[in-house]
C-alpha cells in the first residue's frame, strides 16, 4: 500500500486499526454481495463494542451473524434482522441494542455521510414509531422528518473488481449498499473477486471511483444464496 | 366466495397499464408478475436495485449475485438496469414508480397503514416498506379482509404502529376491493358471490357503499 496503489497483501493489513467500539458499516443485502472475508477476519481481531451498520444482520453461523456468537456487536443499525435465531436471543436479553431504520433512509445516511451533508428531510416513517423524538417540518404540504447522516470509522465493503487504485465495480445485484458504504468510511476497505491491471477497467464504467477507497483485498467467496428459487428449464 | 390468492393478484394485474414501473412486495403481490395482461409491458423494480425483474432462473442459469429483495434468485430481463440501494430508493422516494402493490395487517379510513410491528411480537424490522409508501402515488394494499377470528382489518383507526400515514387510497381484501376518500372507505366492487351485508358486517370503518358496485368477474 503506497501513494495510489491501495492494494494490500493480507486481511490483518485490510483491516488494521479497528479497535473496540467503532461504528463498521458493511455492504451487502441478506447474504448477497456481502464482504464475508472482511467479517470473518473482524471475528478472527475479536475487537469487541462495534456498532455496525448494514441492511441485515447476516444469518447464524454466516455474514455478519458470526460477530454476534462472541458478542462482539453492542448495537446494530439495520432496516430488516429477521433470519438470525442468535441476534433475536441477544436482542430480548438486553445485550443487543438494535435501531430498525427504514431500508431507504439507511441508504440515504449513508449517501449524506459520504457527500458531506450533515442531515435531512424525508416523508419516510413520518408518522410512525421512526419518527419519534425527530425534528418534523411541512415542505408544499408534505410532512417530513429529519433523518441524521450516519459516517463509519471503518466501511467494508464486497466489489466485484477493483484496480490498483481503487476503482470499484460490482457484479449485478451484489451491487445494493456497498458504494453507499463505500463512500461513508473515514477508512473504506474493499474485498474483490479480481484485481485488475490499471486502465483494464473503463472510466466510464466504474461504480465506485478510487477515491473513496483506502485499502484493497483479494479474496475468494463462499456467495451463499439464502433463498434458492428456480423455474423448471 | 372470497377470492383466492391467485384470484386477487389476477384482480391486481387489472390495474397494470403498459408501460407502467411497479414494486410489488413480499406475498400476494409477487404474484401479480403472473397475470400481466396480454399486449401489456412493465418493469418490475426491486428495492435492493433491480429495475427489470425477470423470472426465477433455471437451475443452470442460478447466479449468488442475482437476487431480488426476497432474497430469492432471479433473473433480469431485456432493458433491465442494476444500481445502488441509495439508487434505489432515489426511485422510490422521488415517486418514480408508477404502482406499488404491499401486503398489512390493517388500514383505516385516514389512510394509514400498519404493516411492520406487532407489539409484543419480536419486530424484525420495516425493510422497504416505509419507504415505499411515502414515496408512492399509486398504492394498492392486498390483504384479507378480516383476521382468522373475524376481526375487521379495515378500521377507523390503525391499532398497531403505523408503517406510514395517510398514504393509502386502494384496498384489495378477499371479498372486496375498495378505494378510501374523505374518511371513508367507498365499496367499488364484491368478489363473486360475496353479499354486501357480508362486507358491511366485516369493515369496521366508515364504509359508503354507492349504487354501482360491480361484483368481479374472473
Amino acid at each position: 500500500m503506497a501513494g495510489l496503489d491501495k492494494r494490500v497483501a493480507t486481511y490483518a493489513e485490510a483491516l488494521a486499526g479497528l479497535t473496540d467500539n467503532m461504528t463498521v458499516l458493511s455492504g451487502g443485502f441478506g447474504l448477497c454481495g456481502i464482504p464475508e472475508n472482511l467479517i470473518a477476519e473482524i471475528k478472527r481481531m475479536g475487537v469487541k463494542g462495534l456498532t455496525v451498520v448494514s441492511n441485515n444482520c447476516g444469518v447464524d453461523g454466516f455474514g455478519l451473524g458470526i460477530l454476534l456468537e462472541d458478542r462482539q456487536i453492542r448495537k446494530m443499525v439495520a432496516s430488516y434482522v429477521g433470519e438470525n435465531a442468535l441476534f433475536e436471543r441477544q436482542l430480548l436479553s438486553g445485550e443487543l441494542e438494535v435501531e430498525l431504520t427504514p431500508q431507504g433512509t439507511l441508504a440515504e445516511k449513508m449517501r449524506a455521510g459520504g457527500a458531506g451533508i450533515p442531515a435531512f428531510y424525508t416523508a419516510t416513517g413520518y408518522g410512525t414509531p421512526v419518527a419519534e423524538g425527530k425534528e418534523t417540518r411541512q415542505f408544499n404540504g408534505r410532512n417530513v422528518i429529519l433523518e441524521e447522516a450516519i459516517i463509519g470509522d471503518f466501511a467494508i465493503v464486497k466489489g466485484w473488481k477493483a484496480d490498483h487504485f481503487g476503482n470499484v465495480v460490482y457484479r449485478h445485484t451484489a451491487q445494493n449498499f456497498n458504494p453507499v458504504v463505500a463512500t461513508a468510511g473515514k477508512i473504506t476497505v474493499v474485498e474483490v473477486e479480481e484485481i485488475v491491471e490499471p486502465g483494464v477497467l473503463l472510466p466510464t464504467e466504474i461504480h465506485t471511483p478510487g477515491i473513496y477507497v483506502d485499502r484493497v483485498i483479494l479474496g475468494t467467496f463462499e456467495k451463499r444464496i439464502e433463498q434458492r428459487t428456480v423455474r423448471k428449464a | 366466495m372470497a377470492l383466492s390468492r391467485e384470484q386477487m393478484a389476477q384482480r391486481v394485474a387489472r390495474e397494470l397499464q403498459d408501460g407502467f414501473y411497479v414494486n410489488l412486495g413480499i406475498g400476494i403481490p409477487t404474484l401479480v408478475a403472473n397475470y400481466v395482461p396480454d399486449g401489456i409491458d412493465v418493469m418490475l423494480q426491486s428495492e435492493n436495485g433491480l429495475l427489470g425483474m425477470g423470472p426465477f432462473p433455471t437451475e443452470d442459469t442460478i447466479d449468488a449475485d442475482m437476487i431480488n429483495a426476497g432474497k430469492q434468485t432471479v433473473t433480469a430481463r431485456k432493458g433491465a438496469s442494476i444500481f445502488s440501494s441509495a439508487e434505489s430508493f432515489a426511485m422510490i422516494r422521488g415517486g418514480h414508480v408508477d404502482l406499488t402493490v404491499l401486503g398489512a395487517f390493517e388500514v383505516d379510513v385516514e389512510g394509514n397503514i400498519a404493516s411492520w410491528m406487532i407489539p409484543g411480537k419480536l419486530v424484525k424490522g420495516m425493510g422497504g416498506a416505509m419507504d415505499l409508501v411515502a414515496g408512492a402515488e399509486n398504492i394498492i394494499v392486498t390483504m384479507t379482509h378480516a383476521s382468522k377470528d373475524g376481526e375487521s382489518k379495515l378500521l377507523s383507526r390503525c391499532s398497531l404502529p403505523l408503517t406510514g400515514a395517510g398514504c393509502i387510497k386502494k384496498v384489495l381484501t378477499d371479498l372486496a376491493y375498495l378505494e378510501i376518500e374523505n374518511g371513508a372507505f367507498v365499496l367499488r366492487e364484491t368478489a363473486p358471490g360475496v353479499t354486501v351485508d357480508e362486507i358491511i358486517a366485516k369493515t369496521a370503518g366508515k364504509l359508503i357503499v354507492p349504487d354501482d358496485v360491480v361484483e368481479m368477474t374472473f
